[in-house]
């Protein structure tokens, strides 16, 4: 994966940028020493890694700015920075670039019951917010597996998903407000404890945007009250058409489950090698989680296991009890490690009609005996987000190029039969120059013009999201 | 007044955009507010679903289908629109038959939309045309996707001023096999904004908390679900309400869905005179303001945090709303602008956008700023 070459005269100020950046800010703000900036050098995509000019992690909304306006007024591209957890390169800096990192900013700055809603500054980590309400018995409810270390800030940039987002939705419809400052450095307050906007809705359009647009400092989020109680149920099935089909008829037959995952069979294998949940040697399983009170519960798990047995499952493990349903999870919950273990592995996440996931899972395995890399997937199948984790060895010369041309593959297919190159991790610079498969050039050009409009010098994070070739007048011209 | 424009594919309402020399009055059904200059351009020659796939809660329709139309194609398979889009007709005086795109484009949303979200969050995907008569799509048909910016929740809402809808994808939601009701009687406003919100902050699942002052003041809890769950949560739900008193649950169908729908549509003002205002606030701070506000008459949805104001011409709600973070639009009347003012950094970001979108200032110019 490319990536502009830095521009050297920023290098060649850098003591410049360093010195004004400290002035402006308090003590231990900013960082430059080579050593330290290091641990900015890359995101969760470890294969692409940078050390930035500078680091600035500001502690409030007024340092953010303090910060941006020196960038601006000195043209140094700025990449804001959450925890670091991107799988899609959208926190990688380049050498000419400042890295603004909110991680010191985590307080909750006001919890309200009776409004469902909680303000928090950017930096506190997903599963925290969560740990602020829950005694009072509320959860935020988009919750990403790497929930215990991303932080809100890289969940509204990337609108990130979680498994329960088939019932509670993604961050985008659990988001209410932003505090966020622009590339010029002017703080804007957009949305709040009220619903929907005043005119054109910004809030939904910086939800997503990937860093490009302004760094959001805080946020107003929803918090909903806890449900009575969840338990799943897991269903082993002979073939992944099968269980494809069961997941549909689940969903046609009115039912709407929190969450319906499903791994197919070299996921599950190394899943059992590797935390030996008990999960029955099948083509497929499916694990399909209900809420609501025990006896609720139980009517839903009823009515799934009905459906399922239509489909002549070669297994039914219907939780009865808080540690069997600790056990359904294990092995979903490992799977990521499991596979790991293995080899080195990518993880995609392309979104796909739930009605193709038969052909897709068919033509992945047609692919991957032709690439010669081992593929499994996970993946939340109600919604079609699916995660095929390609397995590779990063130490032989040539498997990472492979392994990137077959994730390629498989997200241009996921776009063929109808879904597109990301459901939740998004763009970065990963699937930047795939854009142009799903979008056309005039598509890709009206969000282009989006930026312009909130960063007209493109300083934000400026490589990422679209393809090189088609912002390089834009960037270039910002220079 | 001339007839509309009435263009029969995307394609020939692409041409007649990028060949207008003035601006255009877009509209669906005509059932809602629009701009008021221009010549009229209508989206109801786009018509059809043109894909239902119920194991996936998808759907996607040409921009002027009927609402209607479509509301019918999901029930066929037990399934529905759950942001539970208003009808305007009645509140408006209007005649004709509300669109899918007209809907989507004015962020519709209803009584559920206080749980499950507003049009924008079942918006998956849209194809429009620009102001320069491009023909543009963002989004998809699929429930997950973050590819790009999400210029969907953008459309949605934007009234027509940012482009001509032709087409959406929309995440559909079964529909509940029984829905009750729960209604108490003689509330206070304060009163009744408390109960709901002890309601909504319960794990009960309640998706509709209205309530209605006047004389005899009614607040409304809805629950939605299996049959035995409703009975359930209803009879959990009266033993959280205990100190307001639930006075009883109506679990006929047909009486429970015009509840609803008065609430929905707002039957409450229909066939009075007067300035219409909805005003998004925090629901706790719903009561206070609407003391001071000088409205004949209000009703409450989402908890508190819509308010529906029925004022005389002469009263300035939006004054009233200083110091109160939230907005005020204005659906029926003339004189102040539809939409509430923006803080400057705001105004100016939106009209970046509009610029961008439509560039010349075709759409429905004047409406939203
Ligand atoms: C093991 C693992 C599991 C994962 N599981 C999931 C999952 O289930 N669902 C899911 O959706 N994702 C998942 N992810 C991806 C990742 O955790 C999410 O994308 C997350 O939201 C990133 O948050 P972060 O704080 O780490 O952001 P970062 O990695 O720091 O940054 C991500 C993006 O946000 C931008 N950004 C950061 N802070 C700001 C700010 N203040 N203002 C504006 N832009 C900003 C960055 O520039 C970058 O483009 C997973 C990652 C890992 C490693």
């Amino acid at each position: 994966m490319e990536m502009p070459a830095p521009n050297p005269q920023i290098i060649a100020q850098k003591a410049r940028i360093v010195k004004r950046l400290r002035a402006a800010l308090p003590e231990g703000a900013v960082i430059d020493a080579e050593a330290e900036v290091r641990a900015y050098e890359c995101d969760a995509l470890t294969a692409y890694s940078c050390p930035p000019l500078a680091v600035v992690l500001p502690g409030t909304t007024e340092d953010v700015a303090k910060a941006l306006r020196i960038c601006h007024e000195a043209g140094v591209p700025v990449v804001p920075r959450g925890a670091g957890t991107s799988l899609a390169g959208g926190a990688l800096p380049t050498a000419d670039s400042v890295i603004l990192g909110v991680a010191r900013m985590s307080q909750v700055l006001e919890t309200d019951y009776d409004n469902r809603f909680i303000r928090v500054q950017t930096g506190r980590t997903n599963l925290s917010v969560t740990g602020a309400v829950e005694e009072a018995g509320f959860f935020y409810a988009p919750d990403p597996s790497s929930q215990l270390a991303c932080a809100i800030a890289g969940n509204i940039a990337m609108n990130s998903g979680g498994a329960h987002c088939l019932k509670y939705g993604v961050t985008t419809n659990n988001l209410l407000g932003v505090t966020m400052v622009t590339m010029e450095g002017e703080v804007i307050e957009i949305g709040g404890a009220h619903m929907d906007a005043a005119g054109l809705d910004l809030l939904g359009l910086i939800c997503g945007s990937e860093g490009q647009l302004g760094v959001v400092t805080e946020a107003t989020l929803r918090i909903l009250p806890k449900p009575e109680g969840a338990r799943p149920v897991l269903v082993g099935f002979d073939s992944n058409e099968v269980a494809g089909q069961c997941v549909s008829d689940i969903i046609k037959a009115g039912l709407l489950p929190v969450a319906i995952e499903f791994m197919d069979r070299p996921c599950i294998r190394a899943t059992e090698a590797f935390a030996k949940a008990g999960y029955p040697d099948c083509e497929a399983l499916l694990i399909i989680e209900v809420e609501g009170s025990d006896a609720e519960i139980d009517a839903q798990l009823a009515r799934i296991v009905e459906i399922a047995e239509r489909h002549d499952p070669v297994e039914i493990r219907e939780s009865g009890s808080a540690e069997e349903s600790a056990k359904i999870w294990l092995g979903r919950k490992s799977a990521f490690g499991a596979m790991g273990q293995i080899n080195d592995y990518m993880c995609l996440d392309g979104t796909i009609p739930v009605s193709a996931l038969p052909h897709v899972l068919r033509r992945i395995g047609e692919m991957s005996k032709d690439y010669g890399l081992d593929v499994g997937n996970v993946f939340h199948a109600g919604d079609g987000n699916m995660h095929p984790l390609i397995l590779f060895d990063a130490n032989k010369p040539g498997d990472l190029e492979k392994c990137e041309a077959f994730g390629a593959d498989i997200l241009r297919l996921c776009v063929e039969v109808g879904g597109c190159l990301t459901g939740e991790h998004g763009v970065g610079i990963e699937k930047r120059d795939l854009m142009g498969h799903q979008y056309a050039p005039e598509d890709l050009e009206i969000q282009m013009a989006v930026k312009d409009v909130f960063d007209p010098g493109w300083l934000l994070n400026p490589a990422k999201v679209f393809p090189l070739a088609a912002t390089g007048a834009r960037r270039e011209a910002a220079v | 007044m001339t007839q509309a424009a009435r263009p029969q594919s995307e394609a020939e309402l692409a041409e007649i955009v990028a060949g207008s020399n003035g601006p255009l009055r877009i509209a669906g059904g005509g059932t809602r507010r629009s701009g008021g200059a221009g010549a009229a351009l209508t989206t109801r020659g786009l018509s059809g679903v043109t894909l239902h796939e119920p194991g996936a809660l998808t759907l996607v329709a040409r921009a002027g289908t009927p609402l209607a139309e479509v509301e019918r194609v999901l029930a066929s398979e037990g399934q529905r629109l759950a942001f539970e889009p208003m009808d305007h007709r009645g509140l408006l005086g209007t005649k004709g038959a509300p669109t899918i795109g007209g809907a989507v484009a004015a962020n519709v949303s209803g009584p559920r939309r206080v749980v499950v979200g507003a049009a924008r969050d079942f918006l998956l995907g849209v194809r429009f045309v620009d102001g320069q008569g491009r023909i543009l799509k963002n989004g998809g048909r699929v429930m997950k996707n973050v590819t790009g910016y999400d210029l969907v929740k953008l459309m949605a809402g934007s009234w027509g001023t940012l482009g001509v809808i032709t087409e959406v994808s929309l995440k559909v939601l079964p529909a509940p096999e029984v829905t009750g009701t729960l209604l108490i009687e003689g509330l206070s406003d304060a009163d009744a904004v408390r109960a709901m919100a002890a309601a909504l902050g319960s794990p009960f699942e309640v998706t509709g908390a209205a309530h209605l002052p006047g004389d005899a003041p009614l607040t409304l809890l809805r629950i939605e679900g299996m049959e035995a769950s409703v009975a359930y949560r209803a009879e959990a739900l009266c033993g959280v309400l205990s100190e307001f008193g639930v006075s009883r649950v109506e679990t006929d169908p047909e009486a429970g869905a015009a509840l609803w729908r008065a609430v929905r549509d707002v039957e409450a003002f229909h066939g009075r005179d007067g300035h219409v205002w909805r005003l998004s606030v925090k629901p706790s701070e719903a009561p206070e303001l609407v003391a001071r506000l000088g409205a004949e008459a209000v009703i409450y949805d989402w908890g508190g945090g819509l308010v529906w104001a029925l004022a005389a011409p002469g009263v300035d709600v939006r004054a009233a709303m200083a110091g109160t973070k939230g907005h005020a639009t204005l659906i029926r009347g003339e004189g102040p602008p539809m939409f509430h003012p923006e803080p400057a950094p705001i105004a100016r970001i939106s009209e970046g956008l509009r610029a961008a979108f439509d560039p010349r200032g075709v759409f429905n110019p004047g409406l939203m700023g």
